[in-house]
């Protein structure tokens, strides 16, 4: 008859002997994917992150039902939601609160990769998919709060897009031709609406398939580090997997509850959060002709801003001093001189963009520069990191330090981001800066050094209160 | 890692974080030298008359300038005004109930007359909101902010918004009232024989204003050290001045409900979603536990 082969009975059957790749598909990523038992705490934000996405993308698509991309309309029209759409401002502060939240999720599903080492070998390509996900949630998430058309949405943007005009030669064409306008527009927010509502959404969408094939073809890592795959039971299957469903789809559905008490409790009762999530001059409509004494982005892009703000031209001097120590740590670290040639001819070209008056790039290139560089460093992890072990479990305690280090840095970055600059504020985010950087810069000769502790053969795993029943 | 591990971890950071923070707390007390704002009586958010009360006066005083473009006017029914009543006695054009709170103004006149279009008042108090201060206290302290100054163009002023557009529309309910305002300022060397002109010095500079707006200034040394600005408000006629503090209370929670009319179902709503989490939330942890009783 031609039908498949199935396993199944009645309408299961039916259809299974007619498209087996379903329920293949479920038996590989669900049914039959070997997860390490020992997960902990950490490991719930990646399933978290999908639901994120769903929910961003329902909500967005009934927002985009009444939404109008137009700049004489879009203000009033978030505000007819609010108000006349029956069920609109739930809709709207699930939008809201949900971009900060995937945002949250997303950074702590990171920080999980730093702890555990989950972007070593064999998880490079994981983790490089991972990158471009967050390099493509940072474009949903600034194209669409243009979208509101308020005094926030506007400068924010402008400030964003006039860092394109910093770049030498093609500059301001390049602004101009993100704008679609010489200045914000019409044109601007039409555009924006179409990257954010249709083509980001679908490169996220793909990219997260792509990111579960990618970890599903090489296996989870685990708070341990060490691989389940090298210790398979008689069956042909990991001694310390367990099936992906039902355990961790359960697991997953309880940690949801609370990831839900926290979003929902955030929408009905503090759904502005106190100008982090939406800020009161977004309540205001966009004026072109009417600057906002303090422009700051929304708080996930705030440690970025604030390594921007932190490159003013008495730290240039200090970014040479500190390329040039690296500079001379790669070339004593290397051994063949073509590389050394390299290396010295690199430095050389830092230096004198960042000294040299008159081939000297100015400080607010250089802070373009280095915001960018802050996040797409991200990229180069799998090979910074030299650790003979993955998980901070088995690194010496100081690495830990450098690790809480790093996070406190970005966290301050943040902090700072969200307040006019002064002085003071400005000196502690440019040692915040150095900390940042420092930490990925240094990471291959660090990450070697201390006293490393043996790595069990066996994942550790006490079992939940249940299991002693 | 093992909760041992964890804490030291935690530990740690927080004593990192202590220590990059230790400048930026005392860099933030230095900073912040934001007009102190009176505290809008929060518990009028809800009350049903003070509601009514501050609509009448928002559609009698505020709605001839500005507009509230979102509200309808039926909707006042939310806080107990209904159609009938809305028709009678707020309604004086041939607006129908169910339009939105437009003016005739228009913006075009509205900006050659005050040197500014008054803005929309629809969402107005979420638009005060900053880091710093709520909306609802900012318009609090700014309609009772107003006092005569006869070298502005209304012949107001206002030590919130200094140099506002608006006149102090609300003058006849408030009553007469003198102010002193003293400002420590930061006021440059401007005499051609001193040296550097850079230089400075601060002064102390009372401007006394009586309740027909002719004002004198005296200028002394600084007292402080820091730059500043007292107010201080008397008004000639202080039961009449209480009672209109009553007034805007009324009309600021007026414009708080009108801000996000939808809040107060919000709540209602978000008490039964917590409530059913909660739930969700015991069920997931049972049904977690049982499969993972065969884990070991």
């Amino acid at each position: 008859m031609g039908l498949h082969k199935t396993a199944y009975r009645g309408l299961m059957g039916w259809f299974d002997s007619r498209m087996p790749s379903a329920m293949n598909a479920f038996r590989a990523h669900m049914s039959e994917y070997y997860a390490p038992k020992n997960f902990n705490f950490w490991y719930f934000f990646g399933s978290m992150a999908l639901v994120a996405l769903v929910i961003q993308l329902l909500s967005g698509m009934f927002l985009a039902m009444h939404y109008k991309p137009d700049s004489n309309l879009a203000f009033w029209s978030v505000e007819f939601i609010m108000r006349e759409v029956s069920g609109g401002w739930f809709i709207r502060y699930m939008h809201s609160t949900g971009a900060s939240f995937f945002f949250i999720v997303v950074y702590l599903h990171m920080f999980r990769g730093l702890l555990y080492g989950s972007y070593r070998t064999p998880r490079e390509v994981v983790w490089l998919v991972g990158c471009a996900i967050f390099m493509a949630l940072m474009a949903e998430s600034f194209f669409g709060y243009l979208l509101p058309w308020g005094q926030m949405s506007y400068w924010g943007a402008q400030v964003i897009i006039n860092l394109f005009d910093t770049i030498p030669l093609i500059g301001p064409d390049l602004s101009t031709w993100i704008r679609g306008d010489f200045v914000i527009g019409d044109a601007t927010l039409n555009r924006f609406f179409a990257l954010h509502a249709c083509v980001i959404p679908l490169v996220l969408l793909g990219l997260a398939v792509v990111h579960i094939f990618a970890l599903h073809d090489v296996g989870s890592n685990n708070p341990d580090g060490i691989e389940i795959k090298d210790r398979l039971g008689p069956d042909g299957r990991p001694l310390d997997g367990i099936p992906f469903h039902p355990y961790y789809s359960v697991h997953d559905i309880y940690g949801l509850g609370f990831f839900f008490l926290a979003y929902f409790g955030i929408i009905f009762f503090a759904p502005e959060l106190g100008g982090v999530f939406l800020e009161g001059n977004n309540f205001i409509p966009a004026d072109p002709l009417q600057t906002p004494q303090h422009i700051a982005p929304l708080w996930y892009f705030t440690p970025y801003y604030s390594i921007l703000r932190a490159t003013t031209e008495g730290f240039l001097i200090w970014i040479a001093a500190c390329a040039l120590g690296l500079g001379a740590l790669v070339y004593l670290s290397v051994r063949d001189m073509r590389l050394r040639i390299g290396v010295g001819a690199a430095t050389a070209i830092v230096l004198a963009l960042l000294t040299v008056p008159k081939v000297q790039l100015d400080a607010k290139l250089w802070g373009v520069i280095l915001s960018g560089a802050s996040a797409m460093i991200l990229f180069a992890l799998p090979w910074l990191d030299r650790s003979p072990v993955k998980s901070m479990r088995y690194r010496p305690a100081w690495h830990k330090v450098v690790l809480g280090a790093f996070a406190v840095a970005f966290l301050v970055l943040g902090y700072l981001g969200m307040l006019p600059p002064n002085p003071t504020r400005t000196a502690v985010a440019q040692v915040g800066t150095a900390i940042y950087f420092g930490f990925f810069a240094l990471m291959p000769w660090w990450s070697r050094m201390g006293e490393f502790k043996p790595v069990p053969e066996r994942v550790r795993f006490v079992p939940h209160a249940g299991g002693a029943r | 890692m093992s909760p041992r591990a964890s804490r030291n971890l935690g530990g740690m950071m927080a004593r990192l974080a202590a220590a990059l923070l230790a400048p930026m707390v005392l860099a933030h007390s230095v900073a912040a030298q934001e007009l102190a704002l009176d505290r809008w009586p929060r518990e009028l958010a809800y009350d049903q008359a003070a509601l009514q009360r501050g609509a009448r006066l928002f559609v009698n005083y505020c709605l001839n300038c500005h507009s509230a473009t979102q509200m309808r006017w039926n909707r006042l029914r939310d806080i107990g005004i209904d159609e009938a009543q809305v028709k009678a006695e707020l309604i004086f054009g041939d607006q129908k109930v169910g339009d939105t709170m437009t003016i005739a103004m228009a913006a075009r006149d509205a900006k050659e007359w005050f040197g500014k279009a008054p803005p929309d008042l629809s969402v107005i108090v979420r638009a005060r909101n900053t880091a710093e201060h709520r909306g609802t206290d900012y318009v609090y302290t700014l309609l009772r902010g107003f006092y005569r100054d006869r070298s502005t163009l209304t012949g107001w002023n206002n030590f919130v918004y200094p140099n506002i557009a608006m006149p102090n529309i609300l003058w006849q309910r408030q009553g007469p009232r003198s102010a002193t305002i003293t400002r420590t300022e930061w006021q440059e060397q401007t005499s051609p024989d001193a040296k550097d002109k850079s230089k400075g010095e601060l002064v102390r500079v009372v401007s006394a204003f009586d309740a027909s707006g002719n004002v004198q200034v005296s200028r002394a040394k600084a007292e402080r050290e820091t730059e500043a600005t007292e107010v201080s408000l008397t008004p000639l006629d202080p039961k009449q001045a209480a009672a209109f503090d009553g007034d805007v209370a009324d009309l600021v929670a007026y414009l708080n409900w009108m801000s996000e009319p939808t809040a107060r179902e919000r709540y209602k709503i978000g008490v039964w979603v917590m409530g059913f989490l909660l739930v969700f939330l015991l069920i997931a942890r049972w049904l977690n536990a049982t499969f993972w009783r065969d884990i070991h």
